[in-house]
């Protein structure tokens, strides 16, 4: 039944390529997320506000983004946009798509947050002689990502393991691509694979720890 | 002004995909809620450091992306020589991946319930099966049913992560109908609303219960 010998040595001498993949993973994870709270702060204010004019298209982002696979999501911004002439590379596809998907998501997040904050923060502000804008950026903002800390930080480890989507998509560069690049060199599925795996699995679990250990200096009162 | 080559029979096409997305979404959902809870009843139960190996494995599937896990389970089934098809494979993994966040749902559900009721119910003569039967199950249902629908739509969505071993599930089928129409935007569309139809009203009646739920609390 079991005729197959491992050949780990193969993997561990990709050993450095893959960590340069790992590098890019995490470039993507973190432009994604920037771009994702960026435009997630603007949805929930948005789907906040009194207006129907800004409510109805910042609730139909977060629908179709909570609603739709993230792959399909990233193939709308691969093969979609080509139907009107956009022809973006994978990398620029993928970072879209995860954006779009973090901006819904953390729009969710945020907006949780915001309803755990009192509103009387904000008529003391606005007391205070602050405008509206100003009231919201000074008071409520950094309470809402104090938090939304820990759920933002969940939603950037989803952002990392989504990053392996981009595949699908032609993307050889991240970690994902290049165990696909030398599987297809050399069709040691398993033995790549497992190696990203465990790369995958360092990433996700340093990244919740330092979030821990942040949350830990910095939110104690 | 706008005409397309998509046929009733692409639709159909489509349609089935959308059959197989379900069907795995079932299989990976049923056999992952049981052991789910199986799993979720044992961390409840036992110490925590007892618990500790079976933690640790179950953290793995939710910190490696699906893709991969996927893809290593397709390796591993053919060095092993199971033979077994890509659709099972897929189901397996899919399950498994279900149970491992299916329990830290019942894990929090059954401790949401307060000890002191259940020492009151074995007080009262019950033995711990018809505690964890009678008591238990009614008060965590109301906790974890809105995640459980939760996670069941997300496993639904990343479903369509099979496509890779080569499963004509309704993302992939869309891709043939792409290459074949060149009309990537408008079958992509359409894809997404048959997902968006499958998962949001489910979506809205977790988000309904949730809040309803919540009010007698």
């Amino acid at each position: 039944m079991f005729d197959y010998t491992f050949q780990w040595r193969q993997a561990i001498r990709a050993l450095p390529q893959m960590l340069d993949g790992a590098l890019v993973t995490m470039q993507i994870a973190v432009l994604s997320m920037a771009i994702g709270v960026t435009i997630a702060v603007f949805l929930a204010v948005a789907r906040n506000s009194s207006s129907r004019w800004l409510r109805a298209p910042a609730t139909a982002w977060v629908e179709v983004a909570r609603n739709t696979p993230a792959l399909f999501q990233i193939y709308m911004a691969h093969f979609g946009l080509g139907s009107f002439g956009i022809y973006l590379s994978p990398y620029i596809a993928l970072l879209a798509g995860i954006a779009f998907n973090n901006a819904g998501y953390l729009c969710e997040t945020f907006r949780g947050a915001l309803r755990a904050i009192p509103a009387t923060q904000i008529r003391a502000g606005r007391s205070l002689g602050m405008g509206p804008a100003k009231a919201f950026r000074l008071i409520v903002m950094p309470q809402m990502f104090r938090i939304s800390f820990l759920p933002t930080m969940n939603q950037a480890v989803w952002a990392i393991l989504m990053t392996s989507l981009g595949v699908t998509v032609g993307m050889n560069s991240d970690l994902t691509g290049v165990t696909q690049d030398l599987n297809a060199r050399t069709f040691r599925t398993f033995e790549f694979f497992a190696m990203a795996a465990v790369i995958y699995y360092l990433i996700a679990k340093a990244v919740m720890l330092g979030a821990r250990l942040i949350a830990w200096r910095m939110f104690r009162y | 002004m706008f005409e397309t080559d998509l046929s009733l029979n692409d639709l159909m096409f489509l349609a089935k995909g959308a059959g197989v997305t379900l069907a795995i979404t079932f299989f990976a959902v049923t056999g992952g809620t049981l052991m789910g809870l199986l799993f979720g009843v044992i961390r409840a139960q036992i110490k925590p450091w007892m618990a500790l190996p079976l933690t640790f494995v179950l953290d793995i599937f939710r910190s490696v992306p699906l893709l991969i896990q996927l893809i290593l389970a397709n390796a591993f089934q053919a060095i092993a020589g199971f033979g077994i098809s890509p659709f099972v494979t897929s189901c397996i993994v899919l399950a498994l991946y279900t149970s491992a966040y299916c329990t830290e749902i019942v894990r929090g559900a059954i401790e949401a319930v307060p000890m002191v009721t259940r020492r009151a119910a074995r007080s009262l003569g019950l033995t711990w099966g018809q505690d964890m039967t009678q008591i238990v199950f009614p008060m965590a249902l109301r906790v974890a049913l809105p995640s459980w629908i939760g996670l069941t739509l997300g496993v639904m969505k990343d479903s369509a992560l099979v496509l890779w071993l080569g499963i004509f599930e309704l993302l992939k089928s869309s891709q043939v109908l792409i290459t074949r129409l060149q009309e990537p935007m408008f079958i992509l569309l359409i894809t997404g609303a048959i997902y968006f139809m499958l998962s949001f009203p489910i979506a809205r009646l977790g988000g309904r219960l949730e809040r309803k739920w919540k009010e007698n609390d």
